[in-house]
Protein backbone atom coordinates (compact mmCIF):
# COMPACT_ATOMS: atom_id res chain seq x y z
CA UNK A 1 0.00 0.00 0.00
CA UNK A 2 1.73 3.16 -1.17
CA UNK A 3 1.39 6.67 0.23
CA UNK A 4 -1.15 7.86 -2.33
CA UNK A 5 -3.42 4.95 -1.55
CA UNK A 6 -3.31 5.68 2.19
CA UNK A 7 -4.04 9.35 1.52
CA UNK A 8 -7.12 8.46 -0.54
CA UNK A 9 -8.32 6.15 2.26
CA UNK A 10 -7.91 8.96 4.82
CA UNK A 11 -9.85 11.40 2.63
CA UNK A 12 -12.51 8.74 2.06
CA UNK A 13 -13.00 8.11 5.77
CA UNK A 14 -13.16 11.83 6.54
CA UNK A 15 -15.78 12.31 3.80
CA UNK A 16 -17.76 9.26 4.94
CA UNK A 17 -17.80 10.46 8.56
CA UNK A 18 -18.92 13.93 7.49
CA UNK A 19 -21.50 12.51 5.11
CA UNK A 20 -23.16 10.10 7.56
CA UNK A 21 -22.88 12.47 10.53
CA UNK A 22 -24.49 15.37 8.73
CA UNK A 23 -27.18 13.08 7.26
CA UNK A 24 -28.10 11.97 10.79
CA UNK A 25 -28.05 15.61 11.90
CA UNK A 26 -30.55 16.53 9.15
CA UNK A 27 -32.98 13.92 10.45
CA UNK A 28 -32.37 14.41 14.18
CA UNK A 29 -32.05 18.17 14.65
CA UNK A 30 -35.24 19.87 15.79
CA UNK A 31 -34.50 23.27 14.28
CA UNK A 32 -35.05 23.41 10.50
CA UNK A 33 -32.33 26.05 10.09
CA UNK A 34 -29.67 23.80 11.62
CA UNK A 35 -30.98 20.84 9.62
CA UNK A 36 -30.55 22.84 6.39
CA UNK A 37 -27.00 23.82 7.40
CA UNK A 38 -26.25 20.14 8.12
CA UNK A 39 -27.53 19.25 4.65
CA UNK A 40 -25.01 21.71 3.16
CA UNK A 41 -22.26 19.78 4.99
CA UNK A 42 -23.66 16.55 3.58
CA UNK A 43 -23.67 17.94 0.02
CA UNK A 44 -20.07 19.14 0.31
CA UNK A 45 -18.82 15.80 1.64
CA UNK A 46 -20.66 14.05 -1.20
CA UNK A 47 -18.82 16.38 -3.60
CA UNK A 48 -15.57 15.04 -2.09
CA UNK A 49 -16.76 11.51 -2.96
CA UNK A 50 -17.53 12.63 -6.51
CA UNK A 51 -14.00 14.00 -6.83
CA UNK A 52 -12.56 10.68 -5.61
CA UNK A 53 -14.71 8.93 -8.25
CA UNK A 54 -13.23 11.28 -10.93
CA UNK A 55 -16.54 13.06 -11.52
CA UNK A 56 -15.09 16.57 -11.44
CA UNK A 57 -17.88 18.30 -13.33
CA UNK A 58 -20.64 16.72 -11.21
CA UNK A 59 -18.77 17.72 -8.03
CA UNK A 60 -18.57 21.32 -9.23
CA UNK A 61 -22.25 21.29 -10.22
CA UNK A 62 -23.13 19.79 -6.83
CA UNK A 63 -21.42 22.60 -4.94
CA UNK A 64 -22.72 25.35 -7.23
CA UNK A 65 -26.30 24.18 -7.82
CA UNK A 66 -27.09 22.32 -4.60
CA UNK A 67 -24.97 23.79 -1.84
CA UNK A 68 -25.24 27.19 -3.52
CA UNK A 69 -28.56 27.87 -5.21
CA UNK A 70 -30.98 25.26 -3.84
CA UNK A 71 -29.86 25.60 -0.22
CA UNK A 72 -30.02 29.40 -0.36
CA UNK A 73 -33.65 29.00 -1.48
CA UNK A 74 -34.25 26.64 1.45
CA UNK A 75 -32.73 29.08 3.91
CA UNK A 76 -34.83 31.95 2.54
CA UNK A 77 -38.03 29.95 2.96
CA UNK A 78 -37.01 28.83 6.48
CA UNK A 79 -36.44 32.48 7.36
CA UNK A 80 -39.80 33.38 5.80
CA UNK A 81 -41.83 30.83 7.77
CA UNK A 82 -39.64 31.28 10.85
CA UNK A 83 -42.69 32.03 13.02
CA UNK A 84 -43.47 28.35 13.14
CA UNK A 85 -40.32 26.28 13.37
CA UNK A 86 -41.06 24.49 16.63
CA UNK A 87 -43.12 21.68 15.14
CA UNK A 88 -42.97 18.51 17.17
CA UNK A 89 -39.97 16.42 16.16
CA UNK A 90 -42.10 13.46 15.30
CA UNK A 91 -45.74 12.73 15.69
CA UNK A 92 -48.42 10.11 15.69
CA UNK A 93 -48.49 6.99 17.80
CA UNK A 94 -45.24 5.40 18.82
CA UNK A 95 -45.82 2.36 16.58
CA UNK A 96 -45.58 4.78 13.63
CA UNK A 97 -42.14 5.97 14.73
CA UNK A 98 -40.99 2.44 15.43
CA UNK A 99 -42.30 1.25 12.07
CA UNK A 100 -40.53 4.05 10.23
CA UNK A 101 -37.21 3.26 11.88
CA UNK A 102 -37.63 -0.48 11.28
CA UNK A 103 -38.52 0.06 7.61
CA UNK A 104 -35.43 2.24 7.08
CA UNK A 105 -33.20 -0.33 8.81
CA UNK A 106 -34.70 -3.15 6.73
CA UNK A 107 -34.06 -1.16 3.54
CA UNK A 108 -30.45 -0.50 4.55
CA UNK A 109 -29.90 -4.16 5.47
CA UNK A 110 -31.21 -5.33 2.09
CA UNK A 111 -29.04 -2.87 0.18
CA UNK A 112 -25.92 -3.73 2.18
CA UNK A 113 -26.44 -7.48 1.75
CA UNK A 114 -26.82 -7.11 -2.02
CA UNK A 115 -23.72 -4.91 -2.23
CA UNK A 116 -21.69 -7.29 -0.06
CA UNK A 117 -22.72 -10.24 -2.23
CA UNK A 118 -21.73 -8.40 -5.40
CA UNK A 119 -18.54 -6.92 -3.92
CA UNK A 120 -16.61 -10.16 -4.16
CA UNK A 121 -16.99 -10.61 -7.91
CA UNK A 122 -18.42 -7.96 -10.25
CA UNK A 123 -17.52 -4.88 -8.23
CA UNK A 124 -13.99 -5.92 -7.40
CA UNK A 125 -12.06 -4.14 -10.12
CA UNK A 126 -13.00 -0.72 -11.38
CA UNK A 127 -12.21 -0.14 -15.04
CA UNK A 128 -9.27 2.06 -15.94
CA UNK A 129 -10.40 5.41 -17.22
CA UNK A 130 -8.60 8.06 -19.22
CA UNK A 131 -7.60 11.41 -17.74
CA UNK A 132 -10.55 13.25 -19.31
CA UNK A 133 -13.16 10.95 -17.73
CA UNK A 134 -15.85 13.17 -16.26
CA UNK A 135 -14.70 16.49 -17.67
CA UNK A 136 -17.32 19.00 -18.90
CA UNK A 137 -16.50 18.48 -22.58
CA UNK A 138 -17.26 14.77 -22.64
CA UNK A 139 -20.38 15.15 -20.47
CA UNK A 140 -21.65 17.94 -22.70
CA UNK A 141 -21.01 15.82 -25.78
CA UNK A 142 -23.03 12.96 -24.27
CA UNK A 143 -25.86 15.33 -23.33
CA UNK A 144 -26.08 16.63 -26.89
CA UNK A 145 -25.78 13.26 -28.62
CA UNK A 146 -26.91 10.10 -26.80
CA UNK A 147 -29.01 11.80 -24.14
CA UNK A 148 -30.48 14.68 -26.13
CA UNK A 149 -34.09 13.71 -25.35
CA UNK A 150 -33.35 13.58 -21.59
CA UNK A 151 -31.70 17.00 -21.87
CA UNK A 152 -34.76 18.52 -23.54
CA UNK A 153 -37.17 16.85 -21.10
CA UNK A 154 -35.16 18.24 -18.15
CA UNK A 155 -35.47 21.75 -19.52
CA UNK A 156 -39.25 21.33 -19.87
CA UNK A 157 -39.48 19.95 -16.30
CA UNK A 158 -37.55 22.95 -14.97
CA UNK A 159 -39.76 25.36 -16.93
CA UNK A 160 -42.97 23.75 -15.65
CA UNK A 161 -41.63 23.79 -12.07
CA UNK A 162 -40.77 27.49 -12.35
CA UNK A 163 -44.27 28.27 -13.65
CA UNK A 164 -45.78 26.12 -10.88
CA UNK A 165 -43.81 27.99 -8.22
CA UNK A 166 -45.03 31.33 -9.57
CA UNK A 167 -48.65 30.10 -9.68
CA UNK A 168 -48.49 28.76 -6.10
CA UNK A 169 -47.17 32.09 -4.87
CA UNK A 170 -49.56 34.26 -6.89
CA UNK A 171 -52.69 32.28 -6.01
CA UNK A 172 -52.14 32.49 -2.28
CA UNK A 173 -51.64 36.25 -2.59
CA UNK A 174 -55.00 36.57 -4.38
CA UNK A 175 -56.80 34.54 -1.72
CA UNK A 176 -55.24 36.59 1.04
CA UNK A 177 -56.75 39.80 -0.36
CA UNK A 178 -60.10 38.07 -0.64
CA UNK A 179 -60.32 37.95 -4.44
CA UNK A 180 -61.49 34.38 -4.78
CA UNK A 181 -62.97 33.15 -1.57
CA UNK B 1 -8.27 3.01 -8.75
CA UNK B 2 -6.67 4.27 -5.54
CA UNK B 3 -8.29 3.87 -2.15
CA UNK B 4 -11.54 2.03 -1.41
CA UNK B 5 -13.35 0.03 -4.08
CA UNK B 6 -16.72 0.80 -5.62
CA UNK B 7 -18.60 -1.26 -3.01
CA UNK B 8 -17.57 1.12 -0.21
CA UNK B 9 -19.09 4.08 -2.04
CA UNK B 10 -22.25 2.06 -2.69
CA UNK B 11 -22.49 1.31 1.05
CA UNK B 12 -22.28 4.99 1.99
CA UNK B 13 -24.84 5.89 -0.69
CA UNK B 14 -27.23 3.24 0.63
CA UNK B 15 -26.77 4.49 4.20
CA UNK B 16 -27.55 8.08 3.16
CA UNK B 17 -30.63 6.83 1.28
CA UNK B 18 -31.85 4.87 4.32
CA UNK B 19 -31.31 7.83 6.67
CA UNK B 20 -33.27 10.03 4.27
CA UNK B 21 -36.08 7.44 4.15
CA UNK B 22 -36.28 7.46 7.94
CA UNK B 23 -36.40 11.26 7.90
CA UNK B 24 -39.25 11.38 5.38
CA UNK B 25 -41.25 8.87 7.40
CA UNK B 26 -40.56 10.27 10.87
CA UNK B 27 -40.49 14.05 10.65
CA UNK B 28 -43.65 16.16 10.66
CA UNK B 29 -42.20 19.44 9.42
CA UNK B 30 -42.60 19.53 5.61
CA UNK B 31 -39.43 21.62 5.29
CA UNK B 32 -37.38 18.89 6.96
CA UNK B 33 -39.21 16.25 4.93
CA UNK B 34 -37.97 18.07 1.81
CA UNK B 35 -34.44 18.12 3.24
CA UNK B 36 -34.63 14.37 3.90
CA UNK B 37 -35.92 13.86 0.35
CA UNK B 38 -32.80 15.65 -0.87
CA UNK B 39 -30.76 13.18 1.20
CA UNK B 40 -32.46 10.27 -0.58
CA UNK B 41 -31.80 11.77 -4.03
CA UNK B 42 -28.18 12.41 -3.12
CA UNK B 43 -27.67 8.86 -1.89
CA UNK B 44 -28.97 7.63 -5.25
CA UNK B 45 -26.68 10.11 -7.02
CA UNK B 46 -23.62 8.79 -5.21
CA UNK B 47 -24.53 5.25 -6.25
CA UNK B 48 -24.99 6.37 -9.88
CA UNK B 49 -21.60 8.06 -9.97
CA UNK B 50 -19.88 5.12 -8.25
CA UNK B 51 -21.29 2.75 -10.88
CA UNK B 52 -20.26 5.16 -13.66
CA UNK B 53 -16.69 4.98 -12.34
CA UNK B 54 -16.86 1.22 -11.90
CA UNK B 55 -18.04 0.58 -15.45
CA UNK B 56 -15.87 3.29 -16.96
CA UNK B 57 -18.77 4.95 -18.80
CA UNK B 58 -20.06 8.49 -18.37
CA UNK B 59 -23.79 7.77 -18.66
CA UNK B 60 -24.18 7.49 -14.88
CA UNK B 61 -22.76 10.96 -14.41
CA UNK B 62 -25.13 12.35 -17.05
CA UNK B 63 -28.04 10.74 -15.24
CA UNK B 64 -26.81 12.16 -11.91
CA UNK B 65 -26.95 15.64 -13.43
CA UNK B 66 -30.52 14.91 -14.60
CA UNK B 67 -31.42 13.85 -11.03
CA UNK B 68 -29.99 17.14 -9.76
CA UNK B 69 -32.23 19.12 -12.12
CA UNK B 70 -35.30 17.10 -11.08
CA UNK B 71 -34.40 17.70 -7.42
CA UNK B 72 -34.22 21.43 -8.06
CA UNK B 73 -37.67 21.34 -9.69
CA UNK B 74 -39.07 19.34 -6.77
CA UNK B 75 -37.65 21.84 -4.28
CA UNK B 76 -39.26 24.74 -6.16
CA UNK B 77 -42.73 23.16 -6.01
CA UNK B 78 -42.33 21.90 -2.42
CA UNK B 79 -41.13 25.23 -1.11
CA UNK B 80 -43.94 26.93 -3.05
CA UNK B 81 -46.43 24.76 -1.15
CA UNK B 82 -44.78 25.60 2.18
CA UNK B 83 -44.88 29.32 1.40
CA UNK B 84 -48.54 29.03 0.38
CA UNK B 85 -49.25 27.30 3.72
CA UNK B 86 -47.45 30.05 5.60
CA UNK B 87 -49.40 32.76 3.72
CA UNK B 88 -52.71 31.15 4.66
CA UNK B 89 -51.55 30.89 8.27
CA UNK B 90 -51.87 27.11 8.18
CA UNK B 91 -49.63 25.56 10.79
CA UNK B 92 -46.52 24.03 9.19
CA UNK B 93 -47.34 20.42 10.03
CA UNK B 94 -47.64 17.65 7.48
CA UNK B 95 -50.61 16.04 9.23
CA UNK B 96 -52.67 19.16 8.47
CA UNK B 97 -51.97 18.70 4.74
CA UNK B 98 -53.64 15.30 4.50
CA UNK B 99 -56.23 16.82 2.16
CA UNK B 100 -55.06 19.18 -0.55
CA UNK B 101 -58.44 20.93 -0.96
CA UNK B 102 -60.11 22.43 2.06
Amino acid sequence: MNAGNILVWIVWFAAAAGCLGSALAVVLLRNALFAALALIGNLVSLAVFYLLLSAEFVAAAQVLVYAGAVMVMFLFVIAYVGWNLDVAWTGGPSWQTLGGVLAAIALLAQLLVVIALAATNQLKHAKHVSANFGDPASIGRLFLSNHLLAFEVISIVLLVAAIGGVILGAQSRRTRTGGRR
Amino acid sequence: MLGPGIAWYLGVGSAVFAIGTAGVMLRRNPLIMLLALELMLNGANLVLIAFARGHGTLDGQVFALAVMAVAAAEVVVGLGLVVAMARRKIEIDIDLLSRLRK
